[in-house]
């Protein structure tokens, strides 16, 4: 454990970006991106998608994971998920390609989710909203809905000229970057600095295309899970106190890393150990 | 209610590699409720057939050390476009289920 | 002990239950064979091989190809495939050395009606040699892959 911290500590000395809060979003887009050119040079673009598995370090893991891509898991999740899906007529209300989420609501001035909306949507038809919002029948909503924009690239319309909006969005930045927790990370100690590196025998994945591939079926949960349960579980490995799935914070967390993978490809749900 | 069995083929040849998933806890029966700290019971598959038009070709056993929404996989011999493939599965707490695929 | 008694009991309760209440275990279902418990009992390879194949004398081939992980990056989860393009392929089993109980699934083909290839997905509890066993020939033939685990698979 010491001995990974004082790498970390390095790292975030060598190579740090420099983030200031007068750039623009797209600034801070281009900066994201050109970090992660300059640093895995090899690694193109749209394999950022699959996560940790676009780095050569992950070579064994990336062939491990391709076989049980052939016919992984949440394939079941996917279906129990179009069932629901067709069962409660959510085609009328979520109309929404699932490449623009989280979009911008002026009227509540608030980041909204696939999720919310999914829980709007059932509502609106007269139904019971959907309570569990981290595992279970959200995640095999969100898998059969983000399943069918497989392969389609991230494209927020996103009204950065909103200054509620622009203000939301800096908000997710900050947390991004803000160190938290008993161990005093941040999400960019991880996945901007140490994306690539080992840490107890995991690979951490780049902070590119984070959102990309959620929900997932991690092979630890044996189950799948939404992206805000993912959340409050990297909030828990670095001691700090978890916030609840759909908070605020997550969901401008949420809307950041997003924005970060604009015109990288859908691969959802995926697969993780 | 079932417990959701899906099946993919690949024909190759003459040969048909039948694919099944299937959704199934597969309780080793070591562990523990997190909130009762009792042991969960075992429950898992133990047999599965693949069976090419009506006809048994393989049985699987299957036991509580194979990963839970387990995946399992064969290559039929003989077979051609149109032919029917069918997977029973059976558990060690009485559940059953099973599916059907064109090849 | 006490464990098999209790899956005993178990079976047997809840099997007589299912078949009087839904008549679910149908006279035409086409699971023939009995679940070898015996072999998914034993606590060493060689045993759970023998209560298989009824010998554990058995010889290394390299025509047959194991695909696994050779770092599993979960052992809850490790694929692993048997390729054995030998002929007159009955059966195949996989063994993991170092599981409590080693035998982990084993596939019956002795119809002619499939060819030996089987591919499963398994739980290991710590690092292990795994091994195919195939039978073909009236032999008994093996392959092993070392697989390493450093997230024990098995219920933590």
């Amino acid at each position: 454990m010491k001995k990974v911290i004082i790498t970390l500590m390095g790292a975030c000395l060598i190579g740090a970006v420099a983030i200031t809060t007068q750039a623009s979003p797209q600034d801070d887009l281009q900066q994201f991106r050109s970090y992660f050119k300059e640093r895995f040079p090899e690694v193109p673009m749209d394999e950022y998608s699959n996560g940790l598995y676009a780095f050569p370090a992950a070579g064994d893991r990336r062939a491990e994971w391709e076989q049980i891509e052939e016919f992984p898991p949440y394939e079941i999740d996917i279906s129990q998920g179009e069932q629901f899906w067709k069962a409660n007529g959510l085609g009328s209300c979520m109309t929404h390609p699932a490449t623009n989420y989280p979009r911008w609501d002026a009227a509540t001035k608030q980041i909204v989710t696939a999720e919310q909306d999914i829980n709007a949507c059932l509502k609106k038809l007269g139904k019971e909203p959907i309570k569990d919002l981290k595992k279970g029948t959200m995640a095999h909503v969100m898998a059969h809905y983000r399943n069918q924009y497989r392969g389609q690239r991230v494209k927020l319309d996103y009204p950065f000229n909103d200054p509620d909006a622009l203000a939301a969005y800096e908000m997710g930045k900050t947390y991004f970057w803000a160190k938290r927790g008993q161990l005093n990370f941040s999400c960019a100690n991880c996945h901007v600095h140490s994306a690539g590196k080992f840490i107890g025998g995991n690979i951490l994945s780049a902070a590119l295309g984070h959102t990309t591939n959620f929900p997932v079926y991690r092979n630890k949960w044996g189950g799948l899970g939404t992206l805000h349960r993912r959340y409050g579980g990297c909030n828990k490995q670095v001691r700090a106190k978890p916030l609840k799935a759909q908070s605020a914070e997550y969901r401008a967390l949420e809307l950041y890393e997003t924005y970060m993978a604009t015109d990288l490809p859908l691969t959802a749900p995926g697969n993780r150990g | 209610m079932a417990k959701l069995t899906k099946i993919k083929t690949r024909l190759t040849g003459d040969e048909t590699e039948v694919l099944v998933l299937v959704n199934h806890p597969m309780e080793t029966g070591q562990r523990k409720d997190s909130k009762t700290g009792e042991k969960i019971p075992a429950h898992y598959i133990q047999k599965m057939s693949f069976a090419l038009n009506g006809k048994v070709v393989a049985e699987a056993n299957l036991g509580p050390a194979v990963s839970k929404n387990p995946l399992t996989a064969i290559r039929v011999k003989g077979t051609k476009t149109g032919d029917t493939i069918k997977v029973s599965w059976s558990d060690n707490q009485g559940e059953s289920g099973a599916a059907e695929a064109a090849v | 002990m006490k464990r098999r008694t209790f899956l005993q009991g178990t079976l047997a309760g809840s099997a007589l239950a299912v078949a009087a209440g839904a008549g679910l275990l149908t006279p035409t279902a086409v699971l023939a064979a009995d679940w070898p418990k015996n072999a998914f009992d034993a606590k060493s390879e060689a045993d759970a091989v023998s209560a298989l194949f009824g010998s554990s004398s058995a010889a290394e081939n390299s025509a047959i190809k194991v695909t696994a992980p050779i770092q599993a990056e979960n052992g809850s989860v490790v694929p692993v495939k048997v390729d054995a393009p030998l002929d007159g392929v009955e059966g195949i089993a996989v063994m993991v050395e170092k599981n409590p109980s080693p035998l982990a699934t084993n596939i019956d083909m002795s119809g002619g009606g499939a060819s030996g290839y089987y591919s499963t997905r398994i739980k290991m509890g710590s690092t292990s040699k795994v091994t195919a066993y195939v039978k073909a020939g009236g032999k008994l033939h093996t392959a092993s892959q070392t697989v390493k685990v450093t997230i024990g698979g098995c219920g933590g």
